[in-house]
């Protein structure tokens, strides 16, 4: 019976020539727009800098990615880590992954809350979580300072209520661009948690509850495991956006240190050397990229462990 | 069935995480509004409730034009963005693993990887090479960076809630001889319409937001609210900006209430 | 398929959206961000029946990069003086010999032999102003006319420092400190630079922009910063002073150039002789806060514009301003690193 075993191979080729079509005009869209320019960065990144920005077309030079990690002491010419490239990005990475706790932490009970309200006003909330992201995120990063500011409606309310004698110094503090980050980047991780929550069984957790589970054991054992993908989603949407927050480090932050997304901005401004601003976001890039698909893979095996 | 002394659906304290969420959420939302109608000339001070600043706002048409062209801007590059992502959503979720199924992954989400700043040098060299060959220089290139780095976002909740979703339902409806086209419309469609709504809306949030790309890519007169903005952030910010902001709100929280009714009125 | 028709139809029709054509021309400024005055844009556009479009840029380097890379349809550009020679060198800029405009007898000598324009063959003067000590003298009663302020602060200030997160300026008010010159290439000189810099940074505040809102609200006592910015905040709050840095400060101007792809360089000629008109330029300064370089634009200018301590530079200070010159490119490498070890 090898024929029915050749159609089946057909449907299934016939199969992925219709997935491949079916997801080109997002592929074409991002290399277009996206992934086709950044080869002219990665170009960019083994050139000499121009003296004023720019490169030097059609030279060739590592300078670029060498500084990414080394550089010579300005002062005694000796080659050495380049120290505070890695302070930047630890700082980046750690204020990050902070963030995508803590949105964790509150968008997932916001989005459990959310898809457990009757079905008709579901999209009402879910409109709610994104009324306050209209507003532009720089007024927003202005609203934020004024709750935080040391005349703020938050330390003005503690002090009136007598649980503070004098204000508590939140801005320009690492404190602040982590609440402005959680701020501006909940909803990024509430919608993905809400939409992989919304089609929930709760027959589920029902038998679950008849098994004498506890809540606890529920939500750990039975909810967490079926709204995995959601929680992916959107720490991946949290994560990577923040590692190049940049409004937020200077409003918020007060501008004294940098983060990646500053750092790299610096040197394809006032810093002009744009090989190495390449070069870093490459780096950069590459890094979430492994991290990223080790991440999918492991999560897909797993996914095809349980069957 | 037995009753259970507690909603098996609620989970202890989540209610009170999420009331305490949202209060957060419109905390800041509540002082820009209320110092959208202060009478003084800075933001960290309270002169007296005044309309001076709407009608400041109403009288600034570059401010007008801004944040008309932010929002034409962010509902084409949204509605783009939701209609190719949810078509790659479809076709790389719910199969055995095939050749190119990572690698499309990876091209998805690769405008999440990559710092602003770099996209938009790069677009800045590729795009103004095309402008000078065409000789246009309309919003289109503007659509187009926006569509391309909001895909993921799109992407992403559209393919978490497909992952899970079983194909029973389609199967079933294929099996009643409905077309794939039927199939889809009336099946998967419905199945997945939160996520595309919450697709959709993440996608629109974040062009709103975007600052670097545009001021990169934009031509001349082209200028949307946030590059509008960022020449204040070195002036002084004075609340005509949350004049703006708060009829921003206002025709959102407008839309919503209509959106409510509408679908309450459905059977 | 009429839907489709219906879309294209409006998709054409929305990308399509440029401007009226009902004025004789046009004219495309590139301009920092809320800087160009609309009093004198809607005058300029009745005089000469021009439609004028204003782009906004935010930094000189963005500017820089989107000019160069071209399809960029603007007409005139508005960089600052240690950027020009950059813009000329790129052979970006039209030689348009403002010098030998109608209205160019109305700029002030000082700002005719320039050293980014040597006799002004490229630029006219926009604004100019420059980095100075604005300090709450409620708060510190002492000298204030020394970068100490905020590179060796008193006690008073520590912690409610401001200073601007410009590069250029930060550096040359302390490489001043130390008797230095600007673009110097001293290492040992830059040594005591980076370690004071980053000794002084944890007594700072923030390095934020947004100081006329926080410096007259108290949030911070003392600034390093343009005086504009610190006239402002003097109008809404008296007791903030102005200070000269004695061991140097850096003058910045800010000057209109026509470039070299320009479309329409008739209008933009016109603009350049527009501006050098006294009145206009107060239009310009009335908007911005900054002082102009026209000869009896004073008269026209805001009343408490006209004798502000922030812009008329006293004589015993007049000396330790200097215009921030263009330095090589390493020294702008070294000082890139400097200022990324200060901001680590």
């Amino acid at each position: 019976m090898a024929s029915a075993e050749e159609i089946a191979r057909a449907a299934d080729r016939k199969d992925i020539r219709d997935r491949w079509l079916l997801s080109a005009p997002a592929l074409i869209i991002i290399f277009v727009a996206a992934i086709g320019p950044l080869f002219v960065m990665l170009a960019y990144s083994f050139m000499v800098k121009g003296d004023y920005g720019d490169v030097k077309f059609g030279t060739f030079s590592l300078d670029g990615w060498t500084s990414v990690l080394f550089e010579r002491d300005i002062f005694d010419d000796t080659l050495g880590l380049a120290d505070a490239h890695l302070t930047i990005l630890w700082r980046s990475v750690r204020l990050s992954f902070y963030t995508t706790v803590l949105t964790l932490i509150f968008g997932f009970p916001t989005a459990y809350f959310i898809s457990t309200r009757p079905p008709k006003t579901r999209e009402v909330w879910v409109f709610l979580v994104t009324i306050p992201f209209w507003t532009n995120l720089l007024i927003r990063t202005f609203a934020m300072q004024q709750v935080i500011r040391n005349e703020g409606l938050v330390n003005t309310a503690l002090i009136q209520l007598g649980i503070l004698d004098r204000p508590l110094q939140i801005m320009n503090t690492d404190t602040a661009i982590l609440l402005g980050m959680v701020y501006v980047y909940l909803p990024l991780m509430v919608l993905p948690l809400y939409a992989s929550m919304e089609k929930l069984d709760f027959r589920l957790i029902e038998a679950g509850y008849d098994l004498y589970a506890s809540r606890w054991q529920v939500l750990r054992r039975i909810i967490l495991p079926l709204v995995k993908p959601g929680v992916i989603a959107g720490s991946i949407l949290v994560f990577i956006p923040s590692l190049g927050a940049y409004v937020i480090p200077r409003v918020l932050g007060g501008g004294k240190n940098m983060m990646l997304g500053n750092l790299i901005e610096l040197q394809f401004g006032a810093g002009r050397n744009w090989p190495l601003g390449a070069a870093i976001s490459i780096t950069l890039m590459a890094l979430v990229m492994v991290a990223l698909l080790f991440y999918v893979r492991n999560v897909s095996r797993s996914e095809a462990g349980h069957g | 069935m037995a009753k259970r002394p507690f909603d098996i659906r609620a989970q202890p304290g989540f209610g009170f995480v999420a009331l305490l969420t949202f209060f957060a959420l419109y905390l800041p939302i509540a002082a820009l509004v209320a110092y959208s109608f202060n009478a003084a000339d800075s933001l960290s001070r309270w002169d007296g409730l005044s309309l001076r600043w709407f009608i400041s706002a109403w009288q600034n048409s570059t401010v007008q034009d801004a944040s008309i062209r932010s929002l034409v801007l962010a509902v084409w590059a949204a509605a783009l963005s939701t209609v190719v992502a949810t078509m790659a959503a479809l076709a790389t979720t719910r199969t055995p693993p095939y050749p190119g199924l990572t690698f499309k992954y990876a091209f998805i989400n690769q405008p999440l990887m990559v710092p602003e700043i770099v996209t938009a040098v790069a677009l800045l060299i590729v795009f103004s090479r095309i402008k000078v060959w065409t000789g246009y220089s309309g919003l289109g290139y503007l659509v187009l960076a926006h569509t391309a780095f909001c895909i993921p976002f799109a992407y992403l909740p559209i393919r978490a809630r497909l992952e899970g979703m079983d194909l029973k339902l389609e199967q079933a409806a294929a099996d009643l001889y409905a077309n794939p086209w039927r199939t889809f419309r009336h099946v998967t469609l419905p199945l997945l319409r939160p996520a595309i709504i919450a697709g959709f809306m993440l996608a629109f949030v974040i062009s709103l937001d975007d600052v670097v790309i545009t001021e990169f890519v934009k031509s001349g007169g082209q200028d949307t609210l946030p590059t509008y903005m960022l020449g204040q952030l070195r002036r002084e910010t004075t609340p005509e900006i949350n004049a703006i902001a708060t009829v921003f709100l206002a025709l959102s929280v407008l839309l919503v209430t209509v959106f409510f009714f509408v679908n309450r009125r459905k059977p | 398929m009429r839907w489709k028709t219906t879309a294209l139809a409006a998709t054409l029709a929305a990308f399509a959206f440029t401007g009226s054509a009902a004025a004789d021309g046009e004219l495309n400024i590139f301009n920092w961000g809320d800087y160009t005055s609309p009093d004198l844009i809607k005058k300029f556009e009745e005089k000469y029946n021009v439609k004028v479009t204003i782009t906004d840029y935010d930094s000189n380097d963005t500017a820089l990069a989107k000019v160069r890379a071209g399809g960029h349809g603007f007409d005139i550009v508005v960089p600052s003086a240690n950027y020009v020679p950059i813009w000329v060198k790129e052979g970006l800029l039209l030689e348009a010999r403002p010098d030998q405009m109608e209205n160019f007898k109305n700029v002030d000598e000082r700002w005719v032999n320039v050293p980014w324009d040597e006799g002004r063959h490229y630029t006219v003067p926009w604004q100019w102003g420059l980095t100075g000590i604005g300090v709450n003298t409620k708060v510190y009663g002492g000298d204030i006319n020394t970068s100490a302020i905020w590179l060796d602060p008193p006690k008073e200030l520590v912690g409610k420092i401001n200073v601007a997160p410009e590069m250029n300026d930060v550096l040359f008010a302390t490489i001043k400190y130390f008797g230095g010159d600007w673009c110097t290439q001293d290492k040992e000189l830059l040594k005591k630079v980076r370690d004071k810099l980053v000794e002084a940074k944890p007594k700072w505040l923030a390095m934020d922009y947004s100081v006329t809102e926080k410096l007259p609200a108290g949030d911070y006592s003392a600034v390093y910063y343009w005086n504009g910015a610190i006239m402002r905040s003097r109008i809404k709050n008296p007791d903030i002073k102005f200070g000269y840095p004695k061991e140097g400060f850096p003058y910045f101007m800010d000057s209109v150039a026509i470039l070299k792809d320009a479309k329409n360089v008739d209008n933009a000629k016109l603009f350049m002789n527009f501006i050098m008109e006294p009145d206009n330029a107060a239009l310009i300064s009335a908007f911005a806060k900054y002082a102009n370089g026209i000869k009896g634009s004073k008269e026209f200018m805001p009343k408490e514009m006209q004798d502000a301590p922030e812009l008329v530079v006293p004589p015993e200070f007049e000396k330790a301003g200097e215009f921030l010159a263009t330095c090589e490119p390493d020294v702008q490498q070294l000082y890139t690193r400097i200022w990324t070890d200060l901001q680590k």
